[in-house]
């Protein structure tokens, strides 16, 4: 399973190609773009979570100073709805709002201050009515329905079965039940939604935006227009941040912008405050879950029993994505002989969810970690031990009949790598379970482990393209199908191209996604765009190659074993001969060549039957393990995290410097989701919707870091690269609930884990 | 009202109530500094006010404008991003950023670098420690803050050679 790759230093050194204008504050964000006769749009967001739209009055806001226009349902030219799965969410609420965050009508103005002003005179009647905000009732009897045109308020549900798992229960020593719950999180991009759309002569639209998938907000943009996709032009500026979060709710907002800009035929700018951002946006989906297992006298899981909840809003989003991955990934990397999961997501009044890093697997491996801890000290095995009597075997098959034989199963080597790092072994007999030790704190180590199927999966269609665009002297226009969201994908990408044809980095110029140019590689999510963006730009300087053969013949001559492109030149394998990249370029041009190419992927094949719940999920999967070391003090609640490390089976990194940020930013997004962040919603009301009660990690709370890249190069992979992106950040938060289990003595089983409560647990005072 | 930023005078026309951030980005058009919450808690806004950190959007631009009376040496300096180096040539504390590995989605790191120059312009060799709590007002979703510490370190050191 060794795949040969271009072992060139130099690449794996890459600085990121957009570092500089970074540094420098020169980076374009869509707030920083300012174009003449530009006006601003602010949105009129609901007062109530369910309620009926009587009337809305913009008779006096239409005359107040410096309006430029207003929209409202009724000025929408196209579908009103629009949707990547399902299209049931309004670009502007007709006839009832769902959540507080919606938006009734939209106030453009000279400035955003007057803008505001005119949104204040609006007058929205609305016929109150009561909200569904619990998902557990959000499907009884009696409960009203959300969308008329959908049947229930049951969005979508997805299983597995392997086995009898009543017969399972029968051969087990022990059976062990638990639920956990989860909260609302927010992305916390740094950068607050914005966009800025003009109206071109042509009557075409170009919308300029911070979104991470431009081609989804083209569909929504179109279809809020009623216009061919041709006829709408996104172009992403600088992304600050997107991490799941940078979808639906910036494409509707840019609808919203393209209206107006078509209307009032001038460049229209909203830009959110982080208030407005966080009212509106979608959040990752709080899951409530039920696991339960039976194991036999030697420790082996039996059977086991899992049941997800998802609360998704009013509104679809990726829901049924989110929450068929963790049904898929529902026993965690361990073999279960009999497996039953069902998963459902409904649709409620509070704020609407969707994707975020992870894709409902950080919900679903806080659960099952710590459950795995919790069977463990049931049966009197240490967690470690236990995990390894059941883990994942190489060429196993899994509970969803998938036989794991096309890649390297690494999941105990990430977990030795992991444990080793930390000191596992001295470490966890220490752990104060309740009793502080001489320092006064709880001491306590814990660790989760995850396998995670890399890309979209049997429910996504996994295809993606890259055009490598060399000019006459030599250097290269390079696009790709999927885009930078920060996590520096046009490095990866560059430094692809670079090593596949031999040249300096420096010579490639990334072209920032630009849908009336590159064909749609589908959503930079999953944590597929290194996979399938890699693939593409490979095939496309294969194509480069195969195109320059005739030319290379006739100056260096022919080679039965091919040409190597490396340094700058290229040489006859077999003569030895060689010629300068560029010269050879400049011969091709002169010869009426154009060396421009369309490189494409398409994933290999996957299935799921939704019916028996069984399928090749995924074509590969990569494997992590994170642990942390933490103390708790008793006074107060308090948890510092110390250490942690992380164990991630990445393929083959194309940038390990790069790699490892993504493994400290999602060490530290699980920290936040695992101990201090929730969105909290009052009868549907958000409460916190700023930073100042909305609490993420700051640099006091890391803990120190260290990242472990574990390489099998997958045969899938670019160069055998795989994924990192969101395992990173789906084991934090049972490591640490798992850690403060072994400090405090006291299991806790909802996120997040606050100092309060474990204040209360331990018998502190508050 | 005249103001001093980047060692140039500015000769605007706005409300002395406007936040700094509004100035700076909207009449100066210097946006290399951002807004992420426009509440003086995310630290994307920040700049240097002769030398110390100061959150944009919480400064009143008549706090800081060229008093009538004041000379161009006593008026208050204001440093933002654009500010730090000039032209092709980097700060040593950006070069830092680069080559650690600091930088991902780029947002906070202007406010980043910042807070790193006025933490270094007091304490040039600062420890792990004192790093950690010197970046406490400044948010990063993106890089788990470690990077950013070793660009820190590495800054220290280039600014010693």
């Amino acid at each position: 399973m060794r795949i040969p790759h271009p072992k060139d230093w130099e690449i794996a050194m890459t600085k990121r190609i957009d570092a500089v204008e970074k540094v420098t504050g020169k980076a374009i964000y869509a707030d920083d773009l300012k174009f003449d006769g530009m006006c601003y749009a602010v949105p009129l967001h609901s007062k109530y979570p369910s309620a009926e739209i009587e009337d809305i009055d913009i008779s006096a806001a239409l005359t107040s100073d410096g309006v430029v226009d207003i929209i409202t349902a009724n000025d929408i030219p196209g579908s009103p709805r629009v949707g990547g799965l399902i299209p049931d969410h309004y670009v502007i609420a007709k006839d009832r709002v769902r959540f507080m965050g919606e938006v009734v009508a939209v106030v453009a103005a000279e400035s955003r201050s007057q803008a505001y002003s005119a949104a204040d005179l609006i007058k929205v009647k609305y016929k109150p009515l009561d909200p569904v905000l619990d998902p557990r009732i959000a499907d009884s009897k009696g409960t009203p329905k959300m969308h008329d045109f959908r049947k229930n308020n049951i969005l979508s549900s997805f299983k597995v079965r392997r086995g009898n798992v009543e017969r399972g229960y029968k051969n087990s020593a022990d059976i062990v039940e638990e639920h956990f719950e989860t909260s609302f999180i927010e992305h916390s991009y740094m950068e607050p939604e914005s966009c800025v759309a003009i109206a071109n002569p042509d009557g075409t639209v170009t919308v300029y935006g911070g979104m991470q998938h431009p081609f989804s907000t083209r569909r929504y943009v179109a279809r809020a227009l009623g216009f061919e996709l041709a006829r709408v032009q996104i172009i992403q500026t600088t992304l600050g941040g997107g991490f799941g979060g940078r979808d639906d709710t910036i494409a509707v907002i840019c609808a919203r912008a393209a209206i107006l800009a078509l209307r009032a035929k001038r460049p229209v700018k909203i830009t959110y405050s982080r208030e407005e951002s966080i009212r509106e946006s979608y959040k990752r989906h709080p899951f409530i879950m039920d696991y339960k297992a039976g194991i036999s006298k030697d420790g082996k899981l039996q059977s086991m029993d899992v049941d997800i909840l998802a609360d998704a809003g009013p509104y679809c989003a990726v829901t049924p994505f989110v929450i068929w991955r963790p049904t898929v990934q529902c026993t965690g990397p361990y073999i279960v002989p009999n497996v039953r999961c069902d998963s459902k997501g409904v649709y409620t009044n509070n704020t609407p969810t969707g994707a975020m890093r992870g894709f409902g697997t950080p919900q679903q491996v806080f659960a099952c970690e710590s459950f795995i801890d919790i069977c463990a000290e049931k049966v009197g095995m240490d967690p470690l031990e236990f995990r390894k009597r059941n883990f994942f075997r190489q060429n196993i098959t899994t509970h969803t009949g998938q036989k794991l034989d096309n890649h390297e199963v690494s999941i105990r080597e990430v977990t030795d790598k992991a444990l080793a790092a930390i000191k596992w072994k001295t470490k966890f007999p220490k752990c104060s379970r309740g009793k502080p030790a001489k320092d006064g704190f709880l001491h306590g180590i814990g660790f989760a482990c995850s396998y995670r199927g890399v890309s979209l999966g049997a429910e996504g269609n996994d295809f993606c393209s890259a055009i490598t665009n060399i000019q006459p002297d030599g250097s290269i226009l390079l696009e790709v199908g999927v885009s930078e969201n920060g996590q520096g994908l046009k490095t990866a990408m560059a430094s692809i191209l670079a090593g596949e044809l031999g040249i300096r980095i420096e010579k490639i110029r990334f072209i920032d996604t630009d849908t009336s140019s590159i064909p749609d590689g589908g959503p930079t999510v999953a944590s597929r765009g290194t996979l399938v963006g890699g693939n593409a730009v490979i095939d496309s300087a294969n194509k480069i190659k195969k195109m320059m053969t005739p030319v290379l013949k006739h100056l260096i001559g022919a080679s039965k074993g091919g040409y190597i492109f490396a340094k700058g030149k290229i040489k006859n394998r077999e003569s030895g001969k060689t010629i300068s990249f560029d010269d050879a370029v400049a011969a091709c041009h002169a010869k009426k060549m154009y060396l421009h190419s369309l490189g494409l992927f398409s994933g290999p094949k996957v299935s799921w039957d939704e019916d028996v719940g069984k399928g090749n999920a995924y074509f590969t999967y990569v494997y992590g393990c994170q642990a942390c070391e933490l103390t708790v003090d008793p006074s107060n609640g308090k948890v510092r995290v110390e250490k942690a490390v992380a164990a991630h089976e990445v393929g083959k990194a194309i940038n390990p410097q790069m790699a490892a940020g993504q493994i400290f930013g999602g060490i530290m997004m699980g920290l936040g989701f695992a101990l201090t962040e929730s969105i909290v919603h009052k009868n549907g009301e958000i409460q916190n919707l700023n930073f100042n009660s909305y609490r993420i990690p700051r640099s006091i709370d890391a803990p120190e870091m260290t990242a472990i890249l574990v390489e099998n190069p997958d045969p899938a992979g670019p160069w055998g690269a795989k994924s990192l992106g969101e395992p990173t950040n789906e084991l934090m938060g049972a490591a640490i609930a798992n850690a403060i289990y072994y400090a405090t003595g006291k299991r806790f089983t909802k996120t997040p884990i606050t100092a309060q409560e474990i204040l209360r647990a331990i018998g502190g005072k508050i | 009202m005249k103001l001093n930023v980047n060692g140039k005078i500015y000769s605007i026309d706005c409300d002395p109530d406007s936040s700094l951030l509004d100035v700076i980005r909207e009449k100066l058009r210097l946006t290399g500094t951002k807004r992420g919450c426009d509440i003086g808690v995310c630290g994307t806004c920040t700049v240097l006010i002769d030398g110390e950190t100061k959150r944009a959007c919480k400064v009143k631009v008549s706090e800081v404008v060229i008093g009538k009376s004041a000379t161009f040496t006593d008026s208050p300096k204001i440093l933002t991003i654009e500010g730090l180096s000039d032209g092709d040539d980097l700060h040593p504390i950006q070069r830092a950023f680069i080559e650690c590995g600091a930088v991902q989605c780029g947002f906070c790191t202007p406010g980043m670098i910042l807070t790193a120059k006025a933490l270094l312009d007091k304490n040039p060799k600062p420890i792990r420690e004192e790093i950690r709590k010197s970046f406490t007002p400044n948010l990063c979703r993106c890089t788990g803050y470690q990077q950013i510490f070793e660009a820190v370190e590495m800054a220290a050191k280039l600014i010693s050679k």
